[in-house]
């Protein structure tokens, strides 16, 4: 099909705009606010047109310089690489919105904040389109070090404990996937995942590779038990910052391992799933079980992701033969879904906090209007989290529980039932407080700077929530994108079952 | 889209619009809210009638999209699926009307109204379903827009009962999600098909099927308040009347019930449910039900948990209905579908009136209440009379279907759970209605709102009279065209047909 600009490298410009928007930021601190709009609507733009070119023409290459593989970087976007970009651009674009209204003075936490995020967005592109062994090493390594900065970003004690803590397990993940990686290259004298998928054998020196490489990834990506770096800092950052964390940068390494997972890891590998899996399960609970039992709004949000990032793991025992295509289509669904309910969740979260001037739970009240819209927001993102219907994380729920059923390991049900049924409790345990009668609890701290809440702010949550919610009626769409290219494509249309 | 494919959207559509707007309204600006409400009302009143009319004419109305792989969206209409549809529409517009009257003058009615109209969406919603997953889809919004409902107080007590309701319905819903689930995984289909869609599966998966079955029977028993998954629903008793009117006549407890009927005839047939030996546990659950529902409410002091208990045993005959294969018990079954819901909301509205006039919540405090307000007095006789089964009342036509029904395929131990269950209905009734109208009454009332003239507001009396009257009605006309027991027969034709 003959469109116009079909020849232009989109790709490149997806991980060149946020790059070029982050320096401009940088070198014009007055204007840090204005630069990252545009350079959001430019990466916005470049990413659709994109995903567009994916869904309709199919995967998309480019050598970078010309040089080509193994000698020089490619980027390429195949379905699965689109589905992480359109999270990326759909979080991002909200979360600029927010931001502008949250840092509402020039200070120098606000001209940080654009730069850092700018550059964590063109790192995160960089991630998802890059077939490179090592340069994915690199853009890891970018993606963590700019969200460590990003949570270091509110200044205080507890922002500042918590980030040392992320930046060092952030760092023990990374260089124990790079190990992996360099036991992979001093065997084979490749980086590159298409040419080494042809070379890796079950042998001992592989083995241990995909180890290290695993490891590393779940640490990154918080899997129980190695999960204990996330609540803190993620709930000490920024609203805007928490959401990006939360929705995207937890996603990011879990990409990783899934791409190396199903394109370059020896497929003969099932106890290794079930432990993944295992895992997955007991992070639901422990991460659920946590929730419960946080005293402050913004803990519970992050013992939630806690929980939620279990589901990814739980199709790793689940993708065989048949029901493989349904468990990773299910579980790119959770990722798109998780991205948007929890996106909404922190931003109300930041409005409620900010209203109140804190997020005691015991002590939150609801009933005056100001906030009203905020506890939608937190309730309809909920929905999602839960995975009732028509939302879109019931679509992807769904799509596990086929799969458990049509790999004939129906005991899976269990922790993905169970799970929605705790994430019911915590979530009730705080909607409840927007019931209680206009005089009880707090109203809002007149001391609080903050205590007016711009109309901005309030919708971005509340536009998040309802995304989650009426995305589940566009499953089939999502579903047809994610076909496009390897390596859903080679595994059979999901529809099939 | 054709006018057949857009009127069930537009069904919903007259409530979830709506009620989209109210949320946005300005909690003063009470004409609007009001003018939007009955707007609603009386649009999707209209709607549903044309397409009863519609059905009773043969036509089809059904809109389907794709939503899962293998799954689409569907609303479809049919004779069952009008039946519950149109009782729906009709309480609808008696309780919107009843709870403009009740809520005057109180907090939050912006939320009160948009959930409100969210949950009769929902209803529709459930009425409309042509398969599971849109049932499921549709039987989740319920559950969350009658929380608020529930809590609306903001009080303690409510909010407890709130969450003992989610406790219940949100784990009910689990059950049904993995049952659902585990259907479409072993028979790749979920659409609701006259007489099921399963007698090829008997054979392999008997074991499996069986496993199901419980699961969605658990799952919508919890919502039908079967015994012992009915413990929600006296607690949920704190919330305002009109919303309790709605929860045990239409929406919530109905919505199970609605759900047992479904699973029974269009999902598993009622063939293959004698097969898998699941039938006579089923009887046997809501006959426990009905007698222990009965029991319970004879030891209530407090009206509305009298009532509510009262319905815990009375929604059980239409399980019991289904249970008993044969066109006759379903026929009894189905129909108290509507029969119940005429008579459970008079005597809701009934309760809700003494409470909000003279303060009178407790039975003993009923004494000569009938002089002081007769109309109201005698919906609820009606009512209560009509739920010991007295002929003409509605519910004697259920009764009299049902005890039939079981004696037509050789299982007369239905007559015996009617019977003793009438017994106990006339035990908590009748005094009730003995202390109301021939005891001398107290020289004040227990908290006397005098209304200016009448012996209540109209907006309350009048609604409340009007379901009386059609809890009568439907039972006198029971021959006429429309009426719900030959509507019923225009089911069962479809589902016992050769």
């Amino acid at each position: 099909m003959e469109t116009p600009f079909a020849d232009s490298p989109w790709t490149v410009w997806a991980v060149f705009t946020p790059m070029i928007g982050a320096v401009a930021a940088f070198l014009w601190p007055r204007r840090a606010a204005l630069v990252g709009c545009l350079a959001t609507l430019a990466t916005v733009g470049s990413v659709f047109w994109l995903i567009w070119q994916v869904a309709q023409l199919g995967p998309q290459y480019h050598a970078m310089g010309g040089w080509g593989a193994p000698l020089g970087i490619d980027l390429h976007a195949d379905g699965l690489s689109a589905a992480m970009l359109l999270t990326t651009a759909l979080v991002g674009a909200g979360v600029t919105l927010y931001a502008t209204a949250y840092f509402q003075q020039a200070t120098e936490t606000a001209r940080f904040f654009w730069a850092l995020w700018l550059l964590l967005w063109s790192a995160m592109n960089a991630l998802f389109l890059s077939g490179d062994l090592f340069n994915l090493y690199v853009t890891l390594e970018l993606v963590g070090v700019a969200s460590v900065a990003l949570v270091a970003l509110a200044g205080n004690s507890d922002a500042l404990t918590g980030a040392m803590r992320y930046f060092l397990l952030s760092l023990l993940g990374s260089l124990t996937y790079l190990l992996g990686v360099a036991l992979l290259y001093g065997a084979h004298g490749t980086l590159d995942i298409g040419l080494l998928s042809d070379l890796v054998t079950p042998a001992p020196a592989d083995w241990a590779a995909t180890g290290l490489m695993v490891a590393g990834l779940s640490i990154k990506t918080a899997l129980v038990p190695l999960h204990f770096w996330l609540p803190p800092a993620h709930a000490a950052a920024p609203a805007p910052v928490s959401a990006l964390l939360s929705a995207l940068v937890v996603k990011t390494s879990f990409y990783l391992l899934l791409r190396l997972w199903l394109e370059l890891f020896p497929v003969t590998a099932p106890g290794f799933g079930q432990v993944l899996g295992l895992l997955g399960a007991l992070a639901i609970f422990w991460g659920s079980f946590q929730a419960l039992r946080q005293a402050r709004l913004k803990l519970l949000v992050a013992y939630s992701t806690v929980a939620q990032i279990g589901y990814l793991f739980l199709a790793f025992p689940l993708a065989l033969t048949t029901a493989a295509a349904t468990a990773w289509a299910g579980t790119v669904l959770f990722i798109l879904s998780h991205a948007l309910a929890k996106a909404a969740m922190f931003l109300a979260a930041g409005n409620i906090l900010k209203f109140a001037g804190h997020d005691r739970i015991a002590d939150l009240g609801s009933g005056s209007p100001g906030i009203a819209l905020s506890w939608a927001a937190f309730g309809i993102a909920g929905i999602s989290i839960i995975g009732l219907p028509p939302s879109a994380g019931f679509a992807a729920k769904w799509l596990l529980l086929q799969a458990s059923f049509a790999s004939g390991q129906w005991w899976w049900l269990i922790p993905i039932v169970g799970g929605s049924l705790l994430a019911a409790a915590y979530m009730f345990k705080v909607a409840g407080l927007a019931f209680l009668p206009n005089d009880q609890g707090d109203q809002g701290d007149p001391k609080a700077a903050g205590a007016r809440l711009s109309r901005r702010m309030k919708w971005t949550a509340l536009g998040f929530a309802l995304g989650a919610l009426a995305m589940g009626f566009a499953t089939p769409q999502i579903l047809a994108l994610l076909d496009s290219g390897t390596p859903f494509a080679q595994l059979g249309a999901v529809g099939v079952l | 889209m054709t006018w057949n494919e857009s009127l069930p959207l537009l069904v919903l559509a007259s409530s979830l619009v709506p009620g989209l707007i109210i949320f946005c309204l300005a909690e003063e600006s009470k004409g609007l809210r009001t003018a939007l409400n009955l707007v609603g009302v009386v649009l999707k009143l209209l709607l549903v009638a044309v397409m009863v009319w519609g059905v009773e004419q043969g036509q089809s109305y059904e809109v389907r999209f794709p939503l899962l792989p293998g799954i689409d969206f569907v609303l479809r209409a049919d004779a069952l699926s009008m039946f519950f549809a149109l009782l729906s529409a009709v309480l609808w517009l008696a309780t919107t009307i009843y709870a403009i009257g009740y809520l005057e003058d109180s907090p939050k009615r912006n939320r009160f109204f948009g959930f409100f109209s969210l949950c009769v969406t929902a209803t529709l919603g459930v009425a409309l379903a042509g398969n599971l997953v849109t049932f499921l889809l549709f039987y989740e919004l319920l559950t969350l827009a009658t929380y608020p409902l529930v809590v609306h107080r903001g009080t303690q007590v409510s909010l407890r009962a709130g969450r003992v309701y989610l406790a219940y319905t949100l784990t009910g819903g689990a059950l049904l999600l993995a049952g659902i689930a585990w259907l479409h995984a072993l028979a790749g289909n979920l659409e609701f098909t006259a007489q099921g869609f399963l007698s090829g599966l008997v054979q392999d998966h008997s074991a499996a099927l069986v496993a199901i079955f419980v699961l969605l029977i658990a799952g919508l028993g919890a919502k039908a308040a079967l015994v012992p998954l009915h413990g929600w629903l006296p607690q949920a008793m704190v919330a305002p009347a009109p919303v309790s009117a709605l929860l045990h006549a239409v929406a919530v407890v109905k919505a199970g019930a609605f759900g047992i009927v479904r699973v029974v005839h269009d999902v598993y047939g009622f063939e293959v449910v004698a097969q898998l030996g699941v039938a006579g546990p089923l009887a046997a659950i809501a006959a426990v039900t009905i007698v222990y529902g009965s029991l319970r409410a004879l030891f209530q002091t407090d009206i509305k948990r009298r009532l509510a208990f009262s319905t815990v045993s009375q929604v059980s005959y239409i399980v019991l209905g289904t249970a008993i294969a044969g066109p006759v018990a379903t026929v009894g079954g189905v129909a108290h579908l509507v029969h119940q819901g005429l008579m459970k909301i008079t005597l809701f509205f009934c309760a809700g009136n003494l409470a909000e006039t003279l303060g009178i919540h407790r039975v003993e405090d009923l004494r000569g209440v009938g002089r002081r307000m007769p109309w109201t007095m005698a919906a609820f006789t009606l009512g209560a009379l009509g739920m010991i089964g007295v002929p003409p009342m509605a519910g004697f036509f259920s009764k009299w279907f049902l005890a039939s029904g079981g004696l037509d395929v050789g299982q007369p131990w239905v007559i015996a759970v009617l019977i003793a269950s009438s017994l106990l209905n006339a035990a908590y009734f009748l005094p009730v209605i003995w202390t109301a109208w021939f005891r001398a009454p107290p020289e004040t009332w227990p908290a006397e709102r005098a209304p200016a003239r009448g012996e209540t507001s109209l907006m309350l009396l009048l609604p409340t009279v009007l379901v009386a009257a059609s809890a009568l009605g439907v039972g006198l006309l029971a021959s006429m065209p429309f009426s719900p027991l030959q509507w019923v027969g225009l089911i069962v034709d479809v589902e016992y047909a050769p």
